[in-house]
């Protein structure tokens, strides 16, 4: 089950955070958790409109044995990133921004992978375990 | 266009957020704020966000942006109402809204805000 969403535009990170709410809540996530995934989405879906040109965002229930998790993915085909060791730091930005989207929404998620290359878009992929 | 109210009401404004921002509204809010002040006068803003089950950290340096603002206009901002999940999920995410002051709610941030406009009448007499 894997719902894919556009991000072209600030309204679209809205409904990619309320599409988030609705699988977290489907999921029996706790409130905080609820709210750290989908704080964490918003971080991330405005990433890939401000740095990545647009892109789509992809949500996902996922199981494994016995445990269950919503999986987000982000792309983008963006200007991609050179230096993610950089990229990941906090209070490092290349916007307007605090520099808090990448390093934060790691913070809020158990797993972040990211994927980026110089002329080849960025991926970043984040998942919580209930 | 869609607009967050601003209420006046004597010397404060009056701001409830009731729906999910997107950027652009927020930083509409942010502008409609600040020409508000320095167009009323008035000495003291509440932004009541109890209804928002997510802050993120645009919307946070929206928040901190409106205090500092208000300031600079000689008015007092009080943040009331964040959720318990909220608040943990923005400390977390690195952001601790500092200059910004906040009260449990409504009622509180009101009394915060009428103490610190005793205190500035009380100087200029």
């Amino acid at each position: 089950m894997v719902d894919t969403l556009p991000l072209e535009s600030s309204e679209h990170v809205v409904l990619v955070r309320q599409a988030v709410r609705q699988r977290a809540v489907e999921l029996g996530f706790s409130l905080v958790d609820q709210t750290k995934i989908i704080t964490a989405a918003s971080e991330l879906g405005r990433n890939t409109i401000t740095h990545g040109g647009g892109g789509q965002a992809m949500v996902e229930v996922i199981n494994d044995g016995m445990r269950r998790g919503l999986r987000l993915t982000f792309e983008d085909k963006g200007p991609g990133i050179a230096d993610i060791a950089t990229a990941m730091r906090d209070g490092y930005s290349t916007g307007n921004g605090l520099g808090l989207g990448l390093s934060g929404s790691k913070r809020l998620a158990n797993e972040f992978a990211i994927t980026s290359a110089p002329g080849e878009g960025t991926r970043v992929v984040i998942t919580r375990w209930k | 266009m869609e607009r967050i109210p601003i209420l006046k009401m004597g010397p404060y404004l009056l701001v409830s957020i009731q729906v999910d921002m997107h950027d652009r509204l927020a930083m509409q809010l942010q502008d409609d704020l600040t020409e508000r002040i320095a167009r009323t006068g008035a000495r003291a803003v509440l932004i009541d966000i109890s209804a928002l089950d997510t802050v993120d950290s645009f919307m946070g340096r929206m928040l901190g942006n409106i205090a500092g603002m208000s300031r600079v206009l000689d008015a007092e901002t009080v943040l009331v109402g964040m959720q318990p999940a909220v608040a943990i999920t923005l400390v977390e995410l690195g952001m601790t809204l500092p200059g910004v002051r906040t009260a449990l709610n409504v009622e509180k941030g009101m009394e915060l805000l009428a103490a610190s406009l005793r205190v500035s009448d009380s100087f200029s007499g």
